[in-house]
């Protein structure tokens, strides 16, 4: 028992250190919140853009859903960090993994929208231009509001699961608070700013979780 | 231009020089995925069996369970587990500990998926079963898991695509799985093409499971949105 405090919660330790622990956990927030705000907001209007229909650029968009939809996160930032530099683009660890997230999270948020499109009946369309309103008119007014409801709850866990790889920056040298507590517990020998780190992360999560939960619930899906 | 993309991005030369420690990389992502997917599986099952009994103070403990474990990235778990442990003298090896919090994290994935599942299915058929002479345990294998499972199979799918996807992670404590293998190799020979080959490798592999995924998605939103709208016109 007194191994498990001196190691696991070791106030002289976190005193010392909890600045920088602090500061990492604000560089995570940020990432999260940039993460969900462009990726969200790409994956809207990429899905606007198919419903355009155009045959070149559905292409290109099905074929950016599917190269992120399928690489793991970890690849994609290890990637955008330490290759793309041999192509003359440089980001730094905090772009390259805002960027990284925001385009995985992209493609499952595009695909989530795209899908609750579809699962609008076509007599939705129909109604709406009978009524005379225009493409965009029936697009924004009435398919839309609709269809972004419907994928809420699609959209909640991946961005939960997606904005959990904020972690991932300390593969590329970010200074997130799990790198900071790394670093902290390398100088220290102690073990502490990671369970202060861990229990950063469950303060930010753990509300989310409850709440897709709770948003699952309320739209009575059986998932 | 394209020469040099193709020197820096699809060097041959590079490419023959490492593939065989790109395939050894390949071999151990397969193996991590083996193991790993199974027994998350199974303890997903488990949590959820145990749910289903509907004790009152077990399943908070579950729920509790089940959140905690959702919430916390992986990677922080992985951390935990092979940089924390050991100062109480647990000391795992990198693959373990990889296996460990990959398959604690995903309990609660599956565990919550599982338990939604088997909630969807209407209480009368264990009922059913269990007036019929079936012992609690057939009841629950035989009538109400495979109806739960029909019903969740593609958050089930979504998720073993993601487990897998996710054991990159154990690069990062030093297993030489495909995306360390790669970073290896790119630093022996100065140039990104082994990265491009490990993130085609990821692609080709796991492409075709990713349009499965989202063709079993689909299909379920279009069914949901089926019902609600039957229900909405019943009424």
């Amino acid at each position: 028992m007194h191994a498990i405090v001196e190691n696991y919660f070791n106030l002289d330790v976190l005193g010392r250190y909890y600045p920088s622990i602090l500061a990492g956990y604000v560089v995570t927030v940020e990432v999260a919140l940039l993460t969900i705000a462009l990726g969200v907001g790409i994956g809207l209007t990429l899905a606007i853009l198919r419903c355009l229909r155009l045959r070149v650029l559905n292409a290109i968009i099905v074929i950016y859903v599917d190269v992120f939809r399928s690489l793991p996160q970890l690849v994609v930032i290890v990637f955008v960090y330490f290759a793309l530099p041999y192509a003359g683009v440089s980001l730094s660890p905090f772009a390259a993994t805002v960027l990284s997230l925001a385009a995985v999270l992209s493609a499952f948020a595009t695909e989530a929208f795209w899908a609750a499109i579809l699962a609008l009946p076509q007599g939705q369309w129909d109604a709406a231009r009978s009524l005379g309103l225009g493409f965009l008119g029936t697009l924004f007014l009435v398919v839309l509001p609709q269809a972004v409801r419907i994928a809420i709850p699609l959209l909640a866990n991946r961005a939960i699961s997606i904005t959990k790889g904020t972690a991932l920056g300390t593969a590329v040298s970010l200074p997130e608070v799990l790198g900071q507590a790394e670093s902290v517990m390398a100088i220290a020998a102690n073990p502490s700013p990671l369970t202060l780190a861990a229990a950063l992360y469950l303060c930010f999560f753990v509300p989310l979780v409850v709440a897709s939960r709770w948003l699952e619930q309320r739209q009575g899906f059986a998932r | 231009m394209l020469d040099l993309f193709f020197a820096n991005f699809a060097n041959l030369e590079s490419l023959e020089r490492i593939y065989p420690l790109l395939l050894q990389g390949l071999r151990l992502t397969a193996i991590l995925s083996l193991v790993a997917l199974p027994l998350a599986i199974a303890a997903g099952l488990l949590i959820a069996i145990l749910y289903s009994f509907h004790h009152r103070l077990l399943n908070a403990v579950l729920l509790v369970y089940i959140d905690l474990f959702r919430s916390f990235p992986v990677l922080v778990l992985l951390i935990l587990i092979f940089y924390g442990l050991p100062f109480l003298g647990v000391q795992l090896g990198s693959f373990a500990a990889a296996v460990l919090a990959l398959v604690l994290n995903n309990s609660g994935y599956y565990g919550e998926i599982f338990r939604a599942g088997i909630e969807a299915v209407p209480r009368g058929q264990r009922e059913a079963a269990l007036s019929l002479g079936l012992r609690p345990v057939y009841a629950v294998f035989l009538i109400v898991l495979p109806q739960a499972i029909r019903i969740v199979i593609a958050p089930l799918a979504t998720n073993s695509l993601e487990l897998i996807k996710t054991t990159s992670i154990a690069s990062l404590v030093a297993l030489p799985e495909l995306l360390r293998s790669a970073r290896v190799a790119q630093e022996q020979t100065y140039n990104p093409t082994p990265l491009m080959a490990a993130a085609v490798i990821f692609f080709v592999l796991l492409w075709p499971l990713a349009r499965l995924v989202a063709r079993l998605e689909r299909k379920m939103l279009a069914s949901s949105q089926a019902h609600l709208l039957q229900a909405r016109g019943a009424r």
